[in-house]
């Protein structure tokens, strides 16, 4: 069983431009923003089996939700996200207060160490990778290393319109791996060709990397992505994978698809 | 050396992400250089790594540069102290712990900058002046009560020698002292240093001046034609002597003999033995040599190409001297301050003959000025290497037939 955090829409709108997808003057429609997000839930509780926790949003912020950012949790212990940007700074204390009301072992980086949670920080069982430059710090990771005893791989990023690691990379649960190499430098592309096999990973082509489709959830053997990304989605079906498109394009006004709008709790 | 480093360490999984590779990588790229000093790999796939990086560059604008290139990969500066610094509590007298100086390129961390102590020597202290931010190798002697004078060895670091970018002989910088091995090539790298050296000096470059410490022995071997057509060619811009050599060269002008020895005789003149003792009382009488040369009663040789080519000249006396010649500085605390005072702007140094002034001079010279000692006892370059001048070059070999070499190298017909 998948435990996902979540938080409702109710206060989700552009209100400012930290990332080039953001735009204040493209408006987002709540009706519908609402509507596509009710609907990745019931793709995610009903066709994929996942449980959902429910997080209140707050009016005032709009990004709380993407709870992808809210930090991140392994077993009962979370470290709770710090923010790059003044305007997602507000949401750490909410994070973090769901973390303590749910018994979570809270465990603190300094202020000033920008790590921005699920977001950056992604991998398989044996081994993490840490998305760096964007928004974390390479910093961070030596220390959330040393918390979980884990590997963590930094890898730069270079794109800005691939600001997570979480925009470009998607490993699944069969140890394959969607991502888009060029939002990567040449260093840490080499990284991940030397740990993950050609066979098992997929270079998405531009077009359905800017729909975001490493954006992904994995469940098991199901793949939520957004909707838009018909080569991602054959590529997954022929290795055993049942995907579920979503459209999402409200969320994409502000750069957050499906694996932002969710974090994993176990 | 490199005009600016510091040590960063680099922490984590760096070896399989490549960030260790990318970090170097960028160092190199940008026109630093580094030295790995340490990589710590670790032992299981969890465990991280640690690499401490010493990392070079020409100035400081391309070291912050660097700095700041590699900071967002993980490089941080490692945490330095600032060196401790105490007041010297009387005049002439350091602090019990002061800081003794080597001749090496040396640094000291003052409110977390690292600056260049000034007039490196070895055996020295260091004092600081905290309103100019500048630091300064100061001999005992000279430092004053109250003088914030650097203590203990933290926040002080020592620059190791670059080899020099000219691959001759001085590139290694290192006195191995033999009378087997061959001087052709070692003479030859003199001459082509000297030749440079006299275009960079014409040009008005700093750094470039030839000095020249010699013994009465340059006089007494047949060196005197050798040297003086190497000042007059304005190979040499510093001599240091003693009285000795001064008395016995102008001796050889007035009476054709050095310390009574017939040039062309060949053989002790009658009275000869006194001919050194009136040049210098003639020379006393008229009250230098400068004026000695200027009215024309000293025609050649090495003090008269001296004068007319302006060649700093220092002397410096010893108990025995005879006179002395006017302008020897018997104070030997004031003649060491006169022929420290010469050394900026020298770019190489040739000690000649001389156990006394070439130990002097080695004491007083930075190790990044190249050196050549010669003399026919190889206890001299020996000694001079034991004493600390690492970078001295020792030629076994008679002082004459060096100076006529390389002369000969620059195209003297002698």
């Amino acid at each position: 069983m998948s435990r996902l955090l979540v938080c409702p829409p109710d206060y989700f709108r552009i209100d400012y431009e930290i990332n080039p997808w953001m735009r204040r003057s493209n408006v987002v429609d709540p009706e519908l923003a609402v509507r596509q997000w009710h609907r990745l839930m019931e793709v995610l509780e009903r066709d994929v089996g996942a449980v959902l926790e429910r997080m209140t949003p707050v009016s005032g912020l709009p990004d709380l939700v993407f709870t992808a950012n809210a930090g991140i949790v392994i077993g009962r212990k979370a470290v709770p996200s710090r923010f790059r940007h003044p305007e997602r700074q507000r949401e750490e204390a909410h994070f973090e207060g769901w973390f303590r009301d749910h018994g979570y072992e809270i465990m603190t980086l300094e202020a000033n160490l920008y790590f921005e949670g699920a977001g950056d920080l992604l991998g398989f069982p044996d081994g993490w990778f840490g998305g760096y430059r964007q928004r974390s710090e390479i910093r961070a990771f030596p220390i959330l290393s040393e918390m979980f005893e884990r590997e963590i791989l930094p890898v730069e990023l270079v794109d800005g319109r691939f600001y997570h690691l979480d925009t470009c990379f998607c490993p699944l649960s069969g140890g394959e791996l969607l991502y888009y190499p060029p939002a990567f430098d040449r260093y840490a592309q080499a990284t991940i060709a030397e740990r993950i096999p050609a066979g098992r990973r997929l270079a998405v082509t531009e077009p359905e990397a800017l729909k975001f489709a490493c954006n992904a959830v994995c469940v098991g053997k199901h793949v939520v992505l957004p909707s838009g990304c018909p080569e991602t989605m054959t590529w997954l079906n022929h290795r055993g994978y049942q995907t579920h498109a979503v459209p999402l394009d409200e969320f994409m006004k502000s750069g957050g698809s499906a694996k932002c709008l969710t974090l994993a709790l176990d | 050396m490199a005009a600016a480093q510091e040590t960063v360490v680099l922490t984590g999984h760096i070896i399989d992400s490549l960030i260790l590779a990318k970090v170097l990588d960028t160092i190199l790229m940008m026109g630093g250089t580094f030295d790995l000093q340490e990589v710590a790999i670790g032992k299981t796939r969890n465990e991280p790594s640690r690499a401490r990086i010493l990392v070079c560059a020409d100035s400081t604008k391309l070291l912050s540069d660097i700095l700041r290139a590699i900071q967002p990969h993980g490089a941080s500066v490692e945490g330095e102290s600032n060196c401790q610094l105490q007041p010297a509590p009387a005049d002439g007298v350091f602090p019990e712990d002061f800081y003794a100086t080597t001749h090496l390129p040396t640094q000291v961390r003052l409110a977390g900058q690292w600056i260049e102590v000034d007039g490196i020597e070895m055996d020295l202290g260091i004092v600081a002046d905290q309103k100019t931010s500048r630091v300064r190798a100061t001999p005992m002697a000279d430092v004053m009560r109250g003088d914030p004078v650097v203590i203990g060895r933290g926040g002080i670091r020592v620059v190791p020698l670059q080899r020099p970018q000219e691959r001759d002989v001085f590139s290694f910088m290192e006195s191995q002292v033999s009378a087997e091995r061959p001087h052709g090539h070692i003479i030859a790298d003199v001459g082509k240093r000297m030749q440079s050296l006299r275009e960079g000096h014409r040009s008005g470059k700093s750094g470039h001046k030839v000095l020249v410490a010699g013994g009465p022995a340059v006089i007494h071997a047949g060196g005197r034609d050798a040297l003086t057509w190497l000042i007059d060619e304005g190979f040499v811009h510093v001599l240091f002597c003693g009285n000795a050599l001064a008395a016995h060269d102008m001796e050889a002008d007035l009476y054709g003999t050095s310390l009574g020895y017939g040039f062309s005789a060949g053989r002790v003149v009658p009275h000869g033995h006194e001919h050194h003792l009136r040049t210098i009382n003639r020379v006393r009488g008229i009250g230098s040599i400068e004026k000695s040369v200027q009215t024309g009663v000293i025609k050649a040789g090495i003090m008269a190409s001296c004068v007319r080519r302006g060649v700093h000249v220092v002397m410096a006396g010893t108990i025995r001297d005879d006179g002395p010649l006017p302008g020897v500085i018997t104070d030997s605390v004031a003649a060491q301050r006169a022929m420290r005072a010469a050394i900026p702007g020298v770019g190489l140094a040739l000690l000649v003959a001389s156990t006394l002034h070439a130990v002097a001079t080695g004491n007083l010279l930075p190790a990044t000025i190249p050196t050549v000692c010669v003399d026919v006892n190889p206890a001299v370059p020996t000694k001079l290497a034991d004493r600390g001048s690492f970078q001295a070059v020792g030629l076994v070999m008679d002082a004459a037939s060096f100076l006529r070499d390389v002369a000969r190298e620059l195209g003297w017909k002698g």
